[in-house]
């Protein structure tokens, strides 16, 4: 029997998880596909937010600013990409000039720090490839921009060395109430736990109404992105929004923390929680809106596009805590944006929950750091000779667009936590993720997966379950 | 820093030729970098026939291509570094490359030449709407698995982009058992060789459909179908013309892209429309003393015509290395003169000459914007016609070619620009 | 009497040239834009050839596969069963390129060749 069960290995799961394991406790995190990070953390725009978006006084709003506050010391910790590159919500009408001051004092309310106004000159000297129609512009400089998946990765990695258990492919099918707790069935096999956390994303609703009679609803609302070459990464060096204005929600331009540039999205609300398919409608949407905020969006650049779901919540707020009917049932559930930004906080916000009702007593040897794969371009050219010496596989370059070496792909197969996959290694590492999208280095990354995980080439699949790559030797 | 005279950046058809012919014409100190396990580049997985008719007047499979250029190379003892990725070449030619036994690596190079080949254009630079499942591949990388690797990719097939690769790959996958459903080109002309079409899909009644694409993907974790449409004349997709396939594997033959990344980071000028260095005469980029060949240059129809560009690539380096060594000056004489392609001409390579540097003539390579039936390749010197070929056909799948005679240049007084343009009947 | 259409290979026009035929043979030609047009169709017609390339397995070789191809042309309707017997074929490394791997292939009196070298998997790993 669990001390507690996590449902979900996003973002907000693995916050859980990371915050939960300073505590002695003994809990586990189910996962219903191969990985962590395979849901909404994976597919979003990959931002901090500053905390003026959300309505004054919403679980949103502190939430954001104090995962926002959080994030400095976080990524240090945890050795996770990230760049304070200051957000701009640029104004593209006279008209909407008030909705400007508007988020400005929001804000303030909110307790964001350093926001500023800027004129239109300000503005354009500060990003010079914005259009001219901009009158202006909020600049929080408190924004930034982060690698997703080594944001869920490092936090799982932390949370698995300091003994939360993850079980994958894992998927929760029902929860039945017992006198000390929960059956927790699932497609592998029946969890007994004393309490349940609920950070299923967009099936959050799915998992809670198991439980509880007040039910609720996530209503998966897809958002459609382009990426485009590093070649154009530094078109903007801030995230640029637009203010929500005559022309509906705008779309943000922003560059990422790995040197592309994102687009989109666009927010469309479906019923499939799966249905993370594009659509020619949803792209161009993103190239006509964007195409409004900068003067030439460089279109024949894009490298990549996919869609993301977030976890909407009807009422459009976190639900966060002890679901009224059910004893021991936590939920962390509607995390939509800025729920990248807000899950430290979450993660802080439910083991704290935990540990009023559980009693628990922190840990005394709570490991806090955790170090990232490698990477030997961030070396000196004679760390990074000394480091092909000592370990020649740092030699072998797999992924030319993004120059990752066999020795990061091993590591990111033999971490804790590690990659099974084409994608898990992307995620992790880069490699497939540059211009070329894969076409020359998935061979041999298959290669090193089949070798490392002594797997045959027939077994290895892009992200796991059906998603098998080659279906039989030629000869 | 160990030096050598010339550093060939990639040992592919063109680094193999260019390597070869750098020393034949005197250069000791050559050395081919290749990031692959062998020498022969994308020809060891080119395992049809159809190559070297051009230079050799028979009919050569890839890998039997490659070996007649290897064989040489190790003939002439050229030295070659295999499992190495150049990672940056200075302005001041230093290679900084990597492999597992030598580690990180720098290089001092008298010339360099430039033959990284290209890369194949991806699902992502098309913006294909849908899912992202498995079983998408970019034809090479499909080729790859099937002919070297000994994997077959999927069962039914549906092939986007009737470029040669995907053509070559629709009989392919044929004969390995696999079912090939159809092949939907955007355009309205096909981008392979007639002989392809023919003996790839015609032979194995594959449909080929023109002015068709994919417009939507099926199948979360492994691709299930895709939605094929007829396209208008601006290449949108027409409603209602939807057709479904089922299919386990999408193949995308879809166009291909120098690899400049290296000339790029060294400052070489790239020309946008071939995505390649510009060059002149010597085909020498606009960084004195590096050279480019083969489809790092522009994409070629034809190994042959890669062959051929190498060796003068070649040749040109070994001369720069030889007045180096004899340290006269480099600077010559007489300034650059345009090439300015025109009205139904892409592009050309090279894009200036220098009269004083050229030999008695230079072939300049091209490709047609469209199919053109029954008409002219002019050239102009400034504003005087000195050449008009009537070509029977010409098509932007295929190269083109025009011979300019060193006499006739210089004949002309002042000369500037050189204009070549297709006129029609 | 039958006219069957050919589509000339020899350059990029791509003629569709009209070839027709009764019990004597071909009759009339049509459709050509130059002679290639008129022998091209006249050898699709009579005999159609194809040269075949594909792969062998490798037994203990460095690499799995050998590339292979027939040596001379053979009769179109003949690539199946050639590639039938392709297929059941394995061979032992070394290979060398040239080797004949399938003698006289589906009875075509052809023989199928390796077009590349595979070492022995030992020879590598030294």
């Amino acid at each position: 029997m669990y001390d507690v069960i996590i449902i979900g290995a996003g973002v907000t799961g693995a916050a859980i998880a990371r915050e939960l394991s300073r505590y002695k406790v003994d809990a586990c995190v189910l996962e219903k596909d191969e990985d962590v990070c395979c849901g909404t953390s994976k597919a979003n725009s990959a931002i901090i937010h500053a905390g003026f978006d959300a309505a004054h006084g919403t679980l949103m709003a502190k939430m954001n600013v104090a995962g926002n506050l959080m994030m400095d010391q976080l990524v240090k910790d945890l050795d996770i990409p990230f760049r304070k590159n200051g957000s701009l919500v640029v104004c593209l009408s006279e008209d909407d000039r008030p909705k400007l001051e508007e988020l400005y004092e929001r804000g303030i309310a909110n307790g964001v720090k350093e926001l500023k106004l800027l004129t239109k000159d300000e503005v354009l000297e500060m990003e010079p490839n914005l259009s001219e129609s901009i009158v202006g512009a909020l600049y929080a400089p408190t924004a930034g921009i982060i690698c997703p998946f080594n944001f869920t990765v490092a936090m799982a990695e932390n949370a698995y060395q300091n003994g939360i258990q993850f079980s994958f492919n894992t998927e929760v099918t029902d929860i039945i109430k017992f006198e000390e707790g929960y059956f927790v069935k699932t497609n592998q096999k029946e969890f007994r736990t004393r309490y349940i956390v609920n950070a299923a994303g967009v099936y959050a609703d799915k998992i809670h109404n198991m439980v509880s009679n007040k039910k609720i609803k996530i209503v998966p609302r897809r958002g459609d992105y382009l990426i485009l070459d590093k070649d154009v990464g530094s078109l903007v060096d801030k995230t640029i929004f637009t203010v929500p204005g005559k022309m509906g929600k705008g779309v943000l331009v922003s560059p990422t923390v790995h040197g592309n540039l994102i687009v989109g999205p666009t927010a469309i609300d479906i019923e499939d929680k799966e249905a993370t398919s594009t659509t020619k409608e949803g792209l161009d949407d993103v190239i006509k809106k964007a195409s409004m905020i900068v003067k030439d969006l460089p279109l024949r650049y894009v490298i990549t596009s996919f869609a993301g779901l977030r976890a909407h919540e009807v009422g459009h707020e976190f639900i966060i805590g002890e679901a009224e009917d059910s004893k021991g049932f936590i939920d962390a559930a509607g995390i939509e944006s800025p729920g990248l930004t807000s899950a430290p906080a979450i993660g802080v916000m439910v083991a704290d929950v935990l540990k009023e009702k559980m009693g628990l007593a922190l840990k005394e040897n709570f490991i806090a750091h955790r170090k990232g794969i490698l990477n030997p371009k961030e070396l000196s050219l004679e760390e990074q000779k000394k480091l092909i010496r000592e370990k020649p596989e740092y030699g072998t370059v797999i992924c030319r667009c993004e120059t990752v070496t066999e020795g990061e792909i091993i590591d990111a197969i033999h971490r804790p936590l590690g990659a099974k996959s084409l994608d898990g290694v992307k995620r992790r590492t880069r490699a497939g993720m540059g211009r070329c999208q894969s076409g020359f280095c998935s061979p041999k990354v298959m290669e090193i997966l089949a070798r490392e995980l002594g797997a045959s080439m027939l077994d290895i699949t892009k992200s796991g379950g059906a998603s098998t790559i080659v279906v039989k030797r030629t000869k | 820093m160990e030096t050598y005279e010339v550093i060939v950046i990639g040992g592919g058809p063109a680094g193999l030729a260019a390597a070869v012919s750098a020393r034949e014409h005197g250069i000791d100190r050559v050395l081919i970098l290749e990031r692959d396990k062998e020498l022969g580049g994308i020809l060891n997985q080119c395992i049809h026939n159809g190559f070297g008719l051009q230079i050799f007047k028979e009919e050569l499979t890839g890998p039997e291509y490659a070996k007649r250029f290897i064989d040489k190379v190790e003939e002439l003892k050229i030295e070659y570094k295999l499992n190495t990725m150049v990672l940056n070449i200075s302005e001041g030619k230093v290679v900084t490359a990597v492999n597992r036994d030598d580690g990180l690596f720098e290089l001092q190079a008298k010339a360099v030449i430039l033959a990284m080949g290209c890369r194949e254009r991806s699902r992502g630079a098309l913006n294909i709407p849908g899912y992202r499942p498995a079983g998408i591949f970019s034809a090479g990388t499909a080729q790859r698995l099937v002919n070297i690797e000994n994997y077959m990719p999927g069962n039914e097939v549906v092939i986007l982009g009737s470029g040669d690769i995907g053509l070559i790959m629709a009989r392919r996958m044929t004969l390995e058992g696999a079912k090939v459903k159809v092949v939907a080109e955007l355009l309205p002309y096909s981008g392979g060789l007639k002989r392809n079409i023919v003996q790839c899909l015609n032979d194995y009644d594959i449909p080929l459909k023109l002015s068709h694409t994919v417009v939507d993907i099926h199948g979360k974790e492994r691709i299930s179908g895709v939605t094929i449409a007829r396209v208008d004349d601006k290449g949108k997709p027409i409603k209602s013309t939807e057709e479904y396939y089922s299919c386990d594997t999408l193949m995308l033959s879809v166009g291909l892209i120098p690899e400049n990344e290296l000339s790029r980071e060294m400052g070489v000028d790239i020309n946008p429309v071939t995505n390649g260095p510009r060059v002149n005469e010597s085909l020498e980029t606009s960084v004195e003393g590096v050279f480019a060949c083969g489809n790092v240059l522009h994409v070629h129809d034809l190994v042959d015509y890669a062959t051929l560009e190498a060796q003068n690539a070649g040749r040109n380096a070994a001369e720069y290395v030889n007045k180096y060594n004899d340290n006269s000056s480099k600077a010559v004489d007489g300034a650059e003169i345009n090439i300015i392609a025109k009205n139904g001409i892409r592009y050309t390579v090279p894009e200036k000459i220098n009269i004083n540097r050229m030999d008695e003539s230079v072939i300049v390579r091209f490709r047609v914007t469209d199919i053109f039936k029954n008409a002219y390749v002019v050239v102009f010197l400034d504003g005087e016609r000195i050449i008009r070929k009537k070509r029977l056909i010409m098509v932007p799948s295929e190269m083109e070619e025009i011979r300019l005679e060193k006499a006739k240049l210089a004949a002309h007084d002042q000369l500037r620009t050189v204009t070549i343009e297709v006129e029609k009947e | 009497m039958e006219i069957k259409e050919v589509i000339c290979i020899s350059c990029p026009l791509g003629c569709v040239v009209k070839v027709e035929i009764d019990d004597g043979g071909i009759k009339n030609i049509t459709g050509y834009s130059c002679k290639r047009g008129i022998t091209y169709a006249q050898k699709e017609i009579t005999n159609p050839v194809r040269i075949v390339t594909s792969t062998i397995k490798v037994d203990g070789g460095e690499k799995p596969l050998v590339s292979v191809k027939t040596k001379q042309s053979i009769p179109k309707n003949k690539i199946f069963d050639c590639m039938d017997e392709i297929r059941r074929m394995v061979v032992k490394a070394p290979v060398e390129a040239g080797d004949i791997i399938i003698e006289n292939v589906a009875g075509t009196g052809v023989d199928v060749v390796a077009t590349k070298e595979v070492q022995p998997a030992f020879l590598i790993n030294q």
